[in-house]
């Protein structure tokens, strides 16, 4: 019983000395504001490069050409082949009667000249379209499948492949990297906005040691105070990010420049993105206000 | 019976200043004691130390059956609630009325509504501040602002109430009330000990006083006065 009285009672404090301490609770909120509005940012532009990269990887494909004239069971041998690799996710078929219809319908001038070629006469071959499910393990994969029998050609872009997974991993790594600095600036930025708002607060602190507060108790309305702080702070973040992508994706039709290039759908990714926004905004609230108190209480 | 005994306590500040040599001193529960002496002679820190807002360097202090010297830092609430200290500033929270700023001193200790509200009232009632519970610090006088801060040094009934010149700041006439309330509460059982300047009151109470010079005490009398001592 006691020992809830004693919460209770300083959960009501920390949320009156919210109010009356106003402008400097005022100080302290918009600081997590605005750091959080530039967290946010950061969060959303990462997330949608690293996605972005992921759905270009997903798309890069091996074309295995197969050899001019070979039968249906050879064909089925070598599809049953490319079954068993290790590292391959998905594979389609297109014969080379699909193919030259596809492209006859692309352009004018392809018809013109495809057109007049019979079966027999036709340079384009059977195909396959490989997926891999790791993109780092394209090369293997290509090189297991130009050993398979009656497999004529193989390519995947060599070279171009590798040089655009080492750009996206740089991409990757210095997105996240921008993002942990970010929060971990804004961490400190708020814990020092609250130091100095708590330092004002002095007093309160010198007296609740003299009338026989126990440091907990002490710091526990300060913690709670910290969590408000943050929980108020975070409200405009919030609603910016949640409508503001919104708008930003709808106005986009959900892609940047090409079809290729495809945002992150809203939901549930603003859900996610306003709940992690909530949360740092409650822990740096709260370490900045811990922080903050407890160079008080060493005496 | 000794509420407080101190044996062979010294005390060097980390600046290398000696505050306090080899002092002992026992007060007696009830007692009401001044300690006098000039500026730098080492009042505040005796006092301090007894609330152990500082820590001897040597010797050993007990207040109230707690071993204050070795108290560690955490613990420091424990001998803080079973002694009141009122100071010369008053230390009360402004944003806060006369009310919360008593009844602060009981929540720690999360005592239940109504107990806390009957206790207040009634220390309220001792210091002659009913009235003014929801008035705010910045309201009240001088010397109401320090009965209030009696109040709060009273309220969970301490044994000792340590005064570090309580009238510091308050004119002759104010003064006397502040004495007659610590009287008032002398009476009641609680031990004293006030640090002051002000010879008129010490010559007019008649009860022990101490006098310290350079970190010793030079003079222990019964019921002193202050006039033959210079300060």
């Amino acid at each position: 019983m006691k020992v809830f009285r004693i919460f209770f009672r300083n959960v009501r404090d920390s949320f009156k000395s919210v109010f009356r301490n106003f402008s400097l609770s005022l100080a302290s909120i918009s600081c997590i504001t605005i750091t959080l509005l530039v967290v946010s940012l950061a969060i959303v532009l990462s997330y949608n490069v690293n996605n972005i990269a992921g759905l270009v990887e997903k798309d890069v494909t091996i074309v295995t050409f197969l050899k001019v004239d070979i039968t249906e069971e050879e064909k089925d041998a070598v599809e049953q082949e490319i079954n068993g690799i290790d590292g391959v996710e998905s594979y389609q078929f297109q014969s080379k009667m699909e193919i030259s219809k596809e492209m006859m319908e692309s352009s004018d001038t392809f018809k013109n000249i495809m057109g007049s070629w019979s079966v027999d006469e036709s340079p384009i071959q059977d195909t396959f379209l490989v997926k891999v499910d790791d993109i780092n393990h394209i090369g293997k994969v290509a090189s297991k499948i130009e050993k398979i029998e009656n497999v004529g050609l193989v390519k995947y872009g060599k070279g171009m492949v590798e040089q655009l997974i080492s750009v996206f991993e740089v991409v990757k790594k210095v997105s996240i990297f921008v993002v942990l600095a970010l929060i971990l600036v804004t961490a400190f930025l708020i814990s020092n906005t609250i130091k100095i708002t708590i330092f004002s607060r002095k007093r309160e602190i010198e007296i609740m040691r003299l009338v026989g507060a126990s440091n907990i108790n002490i710091k526990i309305p300060f913690i709670f105070e910290g969590l408000f702080l943050g929980i108020l702070g975070s409200i405009v973040p919030i609603i910016v990010t949640t409508y503001g992508y919104t708008v930003l994706y709808s106005n986009f039709d959900g892609q940047i420049f090409s079809p290729f290039i495809k945002l992150v759908v809203p939901t549930p990714f603003i859900y996610i993105l306003s709940a992690l926004l909530l949360v740092i905004g409650m822990l740096v609230g709260m370490f900045g206000s811990y922080r903050a108190v407890r160079k008080h209480l060493k005496i | 019976m000794n509420v407080i005994k101190m044996s062979h306590v010294k005390k060097i500040y980390k600046n290398g200043v000696t505050a306090i040599y080899d002092l002992d001193l026992n007060i007696a529960k009830g007692d009401f004691v001044f300690v006098i002496g000039p500026t730098g002679c080492g009042k505040s820190t005796l006092i301090k130390m007894l609330y152990r807002e500082e820590r001897p360097t040597s010797g050993s202090i007990n207040v109230g059956g707690v071993d204050v010297a070795k108290l560690k830092n955490r613990k420091v609430y424990m001998i803080r609630r079973k002694i009141g200290v009122v100071f010369q500033d008053f230390k009360l929270l402004p944003k806060s009325t006369v009310y919360e700023n008593v009844a602060f001193a009981l929540e720690v200790y999360g005592l239940p509504k109504d107990e806390i509200y009957n206790k207040v009232i009634k220390v309220l009632e001792l210091v002659g501040l009913k009235h003014k519970a929801k008035n705010y610090p910045t309201e009240l006088s001088g010397g109401e602002q320090q009965r209030v801060a009696i109040a709060r040094a009273i309220v969970n009934g301490p044994k000792i109430l340590i005064c570090d010149e309580p009238t510091g700041n308050l004119d002759e006439n104010t003064s006397m009330e502040i004495m007659e309330v610590l009287d008032a509460i002398n009476k009641l059982g609680t031990t004293i000990i006030m640090v002051t300047h002000d010879t008129d009151i010490v010559n007019r109470m008649k009860k022990r006083v101490i006098l310290l010079n350079s970190g010793r005490i030079v003079k222990d009398y019964k019921e002193g006065t202050y006039k033959h001592e210079s300060i």
